[in-house]
């Protein structure tokens, strides 16, 4: 390639065939915030119905396409593309890379996405209605018991996958062979290193979650019997495959936010983040780990008790390493020079409340008292703690803070705080309530509930309306931006910033680093 | 400057420990009725000694998150009041202490290891199914539970328990009672202190047997048994939910023990074993679409044909040839004819027939003068409408 | 540019893609198999018929066996065990009898799968007859006994001193492609 570069093309089609990293970083993130609201919408349902007791809005078969739709979509259309369309954008910036190893399937990557999201969705106009047995798909209320749109579901999620397999051999191709001379793995930003770590994760992960529903296309269609007694198979089998593929998986969403708040602590820190050899390390730990724990999430199934406890304890050891990593982003913030500014106010925010969703995690890890917890709301707060206030926001997080970067325009600061501070309460309210609900008795994915969860139901749909509502104010502040918003000030858009995605101008121009950079290390 | 930044959070730190223990103690000190306490925050201690074992741990690793929880937030809180740059701070450029790394590794680990050993003690508590007083085979249904006492001697006693809440109530029609979507009219009844064993499976998906007071619950799969063991210690009505997704009525499934004193328990059991001693010489007549229609004809010859005509062309009753109501649901033709139409001619044969009749006469009617509708009824359906189930 | 690297890299994530994708099917499947096996999860059938052993039963234990029928969705025979439950001594050969009626009009063949609790004891549990190794044909209207072997084994571990066998009924005539129906 010649120093001689083209603007990008003119007009829609440059968009339906680029292979620049930023284009398909840009696609990645509008299609992922066009999924959140679309599965946020899922959730305004869910917790309008939920309001009161008693079914004013939806029947109970809508009810359970509802839950079930809001978890695919947030889960595999909107946090997961997010962070992919990040790691497009800043990897190859952040290790003075052109461009991804792979251009051309990285755009493949991403077209098929929106096709497969399109075909899910279109499942709630089928005869039938869309998936209704949960966004963990149990057999056999997922076989023999599905709708007819169980195919579809099947389909779309085996293009999904394959999506998120192409974007991660090409995240792992693209950081072992592309970083600038004199970047060793250890000199890497952490946001590269926890998406390294997330891609090995889902290249091993994605093929197990395309066998689980492939074998349950074979029972539907093909007369097997993988997870049917009557035929000699077994119910339980499925579970342990789905949670094979599923506790990776929800280590596969946090990482890259793990990544991002390593980069924007530091930076209104004024500091560098303490213990990055420990951080690298804690990750793979925590990665690794992820693969020898998924029956935490089967602990009523049913097991023998040497099975249990052997989950127990690997669940348990899951939050040293995870512990590691939030007192090494307390101790960065330590004995700095803090401001605080939209992308450290969301992240200050992550590191609490992420704390508090891994300590209920732990509590849900001791196998006897899950027997109480067990598909109760306790758990729904949980992971709604890990995977809000954790990875969206951590998300949010990121767009806050590489925004200027990416458009050269400064958003609006008010309203981004605005912003910050709505879906801070807007959540809390949402989710907190929701911990006293699971543990008074109330069980998970149910349109209707006895009187005395009246009042938290209340309390939770009220927060969630007001967390909805606030991230329209997000979307309009994204958009204000890149309409209306003052030039960000210089290429090193925030004073604390460290990275070589803060050496090149602001808006990053369509090719950079098409030589590679001199790169000093920092201090690592 | 420091000093007042670290003085606020000692100070906040108080009253919010405060706060929590109030809130969580008041919990704990209240009797394990939480069902009739509405905004409960915290889990119940529930009957069984397993349960008060639970719950204790759950106490114990709860106010470990909590302490730590707060330590965490009270040096955040301190980090950010006392490091602002716009109170002046420089920031300082270390970044790594291989000391704190171990320390912080360590600690954590032994804080779980605290942990685990109650936790394991307490599993093996809960896996701990040996020597039952009494066996039932707990069933999950879509939507519904069946409970199948085991007897030595063969006499099980089994029905269904379905929800009792009616629609109107969930549609807003009528004031939602005290036990809204928790109330069934069939009862689990048990006895106090006596160790009853749960043997859970399912019938079509899987669906969870869960209730909290007795600290059980066991996934019921379909094909499979699992075993779960209670021994309340106190008399009372205990209520639980399904608690795994099982298609569309899953929040409509739910489970009532009434835990009550022997001697009332063998009351209870006795009727239903003469109820279930009934209910089996009907269960023992499964009759095959011949039979039933073979002696259905004598029924119809002799009950009915009257006003219905001898080839059920009608006359002083509706014809019962392509009679929607003969060519309709089962229940409803069951229905009509143990009950009788009120207003009308049509009496209450449920009176005046037994079972076996009632079926043969409601099958021969489906599957003569044309109807061939290829159902039948048996003994059991007719004796089960006349219990208005 | 590192072409070649890069080419490396990719094929070797893509062999792990792949599999992986095996593994699930080649591994997994049989890998679960087993360990229900080995820990007696779930009654799973091994295959292997249990060789007698000629050694005097252990009369100073006695088990306690329960017996327990239940019907899966779609299956209207009636079914249920003769005997409750017996009380045996490890090592000596017991025999008990289910009864299954088929009470509609058609022909249909039945599965049994049976499930122990506890888990433990299944793999000390021999089966040396049993109804449910084989498909059960019965024409309309028909009942039949369907009949248990089997030997507790000796090395049951010393807590267990009672067991649970529940089997489940299934429906696989569709499955069974009309073969013809033996009426017993």
């Amino acid at each position: 390639m010649g120093e001689h570069h083209h603007g990008p093309a003119k007009g829609l089609m440059r968009w339906v065939l680029t292979t620049n990293h930023k284009d398909i970083g840009t696609l990645y993130l509008w299609f992922s915030f066009a999924m959140f609201i679309l599965g946020g919408s899922f959730a305004m349902i869910i917790r309008a119905e939920l309001f009161q007791p008693g079914l004013q809005l939806v029947n109970p078969e809508f009810f359970n396409q509802m839950t079930t739709m809001h978890g695919l979509v947030m889960v595999f259309g909107a946090i997961m593309p997010a962070f992919v369309g990040l790691a497009n954008w800043m990897i190859p910036l952040m290790i003075g890379a052109p461009d991804m190893a792979l251009p051309r399937m990285n755009n493949l990557s991403f077209w098929i996405l929106p096709f497969a999201f399109l075909t899910l969705a279109s499942t709630l106009f089928m005869d039938g209605g869309a998936p209704n047995f949960g966004w963990t798909f149990y057999a056999p209320l997922s076989t023999t018991y599905a709708p007819p749109s169980v195919t579809i579901f099947i389909f779309a999620v085996h293009i999904m996958g394959a999506s998120s397999i192409m974007g991660s051999i090409n995240i792992i191709a693209t950081v072992v062979n592309m970083r600038a001379p004199g970047m060793t793995y250890m000199k890497m930003p952490l946001f590269v290193w926890t998406w390294l770590i997330t891609a090995f994760l889902l290249v091993a992960v994605m093929p197990v979650l395309a066998g689980a529903v492939t074998m349950m296309l074979m029972d539907i269609h093909f007369g097997t019997s993988f997870f049917s007694a009557a035929g000699g198979g077994d119910p339980v089998l499925f579970q342990h495959i789905f949670w094979f593929f599923g506790h990776p998986e929800v280590y596969i969403i946090i990482l890259p936010g793990f990544g991002v708040v390593s980069q924007v602590i530091p930076a209104f820190s004024r500091k560098p983040l303490f213990g990055y050899a420990s951080m690298v390390y804690a990750t793979a730990s925590i990665a690794f780990l992820s693969f020898i724990v998924w029956a935490h999430h089967m602990y009523t199934v049913g097991m023998p008790i040497a099975g249990e406890l052997f989950f127990m304890y690997a669940t348990m050891l899951i939050a040293v390493p995870t512990g590691v990593k939030v007192f090494n982003w307390i101790t960065t913030m330590f004995k700095g020079s803090l401001t605080f500014e939209t992308p450290m106010l969301f992240a200050i925010a992550f590191v609490f409340l992420f704390t508090v969703g891994g300590l209920s995690g732990i509590m849900l890890s001791l196998a006897p008292v899950d027997f109480q917890y067990h598909d109760s709301y306790f758990v729904v707060a949980h992971f709604h703690y890990t995977m809000v206030a954790g990875a969206i926001f951590s998300m949010s997080c990121a767009v806050y803070y590489w925004l200027p970067k990416w458009t050269g325009k400064m958003y609006n600061e008010t309203m981004g705080k605005t912003h910050f501070w709505i879906s801070f309460l807007g959540f809390n309210l949402t989710f907190f309530p929701q911990h006293f609900v699971g543990l008074a008795g109330m069980p998970r994915r149910i349109p209707d509930y006895a009187l005395q969860f009246a009042d938290f139901n209340m309390m939770s749909s009220i927060g969630a309306f007001i967390y909805g509502l606030s991230q329209l104010l997000f979307g309009f502040n994204i958009i204000r931006t890149i309409v209306a918003g003052k030039p960000a000030p210089e290429a090193k858009v925030w004073e604390g910033a460290q990275g070589l995605e803060w050496t090149v101008p602001s808006p990053a121009p369509y090719h950079t680093f098409s030589t590679p950079p001199e790169f000093k290390a920092e201090h690592h | 400057m420091y000093q007042r930044a670290k003085r606020l959070s000692q100070l906040a730190l108080g009253p919010v420990l405060l706060l929590l223990s109030l809130v969580t103690t008041s919990a704990w000190a209240e009797e394990a009725l939480p069902w009739r306490r509405p905004n409960q925050v915290n889990t119940t201690p529930g009957v069984t000694e397993v349960g008060h074992t639970i719950f204790g741990l759950h106490m114990m690793v709860f106010w470990l998150c909590v302490v730590i929880g707060l330590v965490v937030l009270a040096v955040m809180i301190y980090t950010i009041f006392a490091f602002r740059k716009s109170a002046g701070a420089k920031a300082s450029q270390f970044h790594e202490s291989t000391a704190l790394e171990i320390a912080w590794t360590v600690v954590p680990f032994l804080i779980l290891i605290v942990m685990a050993v109650p936790a394991t003690n307490a599993l093996i508590k809960v896996y701990d199914n040996t020597n039952p007083d009494l066996d039932i085979l707990v069933t999950g249904y879509q939507w519904k539970w069946k409970y199948e006492y085991i007897d030595p001697q063969g006499n099980n006693v089994s029905f269904f328990s379905n929800l009792r809440t009616p629609q109107s109530e969930i549609r807003g029609e009528e004031t939602k009672g005290e036990h809204y979507l928790i109330e069934v009219d069939e009862p689990v009844v048990i006895p106090v202190n006596k160790k009853v064993r749960f043997l859970v499976t399912g019938n079509d998906v899987i669906h969870s047997f869960w209730v909290p007071e007795l600290a059980v619950k066991r996934d019921a799969i379909p094909g499979f048994i699992n075993e779960v063991s209670a021994r309340p210690t106190e008399i009372g009505v205990y209520r639980g939910q399904c608690a795994e997704l099982c298609g569309r009525d899953h929040g409509f499934m739910p489970i009532v023990v009434n835990v009550v004193a022997e001697n009332e328990y063998n009351d209870w059991l006795g009727k239903k074993k003469s109820e279930a001693a009934e209910l089996k010489a009907l269960m023992d007549k499964q009759f095959t679409l011949a039979e039933l229609v073979e002696r259905g004809k004598g029924v119809y010859d002799r009950a009915c044909a009257a006003c219905h005509g001898a080839n059920g062309e009608g006359g002083v009753g509706k014809a019962i040839a392509k009679s929607p109501i003969a060519t309709g649901a089962m229940a409803g033709h069951l229905d009509i004819i143990v009950h009788g139409k009120p207003g009308t001619a049509m009496q209450a044969f449920g009176a005046q027939l037994n079972e076996v009749d009632l079926a043969a006469v409601t099958t021969y009617q489906r599957n003569a003068f044309g109807n061939n509708m290829g159902d039948m009824a048996q003994p059991v359906d007719v004796y089960k409408v006349k219990k208005g189930q | 540019m590192a072409d070649n690297s890069i080419a490396r890299t990719v094929t070797k994530l893509s062999v792990v893609v792949v599999g992986m994708f095996a593994f699930v099917f080649v591994v997994m499947v049989p890998l679960y198999n087993t360990f229900c096996e080995v820990f007696g999860l779930n009654g799973k059938y091994s295959g292997e018929k249990y060789e007698v052993v000629d050694a005097k039963p252990d009369e100073s234990r006695r088990i306690k066996v329960v017996f327990v029928a239940n019907r899966a969705e779609g299956m209207p025979w009636d079914f249920k065990p003769k005997t409750v439950e017996v009380f045996v001594h490890p090592g000596a050969v017991a025999n008990i009898a289910y009864y299954a009626k088929n009470v509609t009009g058609n022909d249909m063949v039945a599965q049994a799968v049976p499930s122990f609790v506890p888990a433990r004891a299944a793999q000390y549990f021999h089966k040396t007859e049993c109804f449910c190794f084989n498909r059960q044909p019965l024409a309309a209207g028909h009942e039949t006994d369907l009949g248990l072997q089997f030997i507790v084994d000796q090395e049951l571990p010393a807590d267990i001193s009672e067991i649970t066998l529940s089997y489940t009924i299934f429906d696989i005539t569709d499955r069974d492609g009309g073969k013809p129906v033996a009426t017993r």
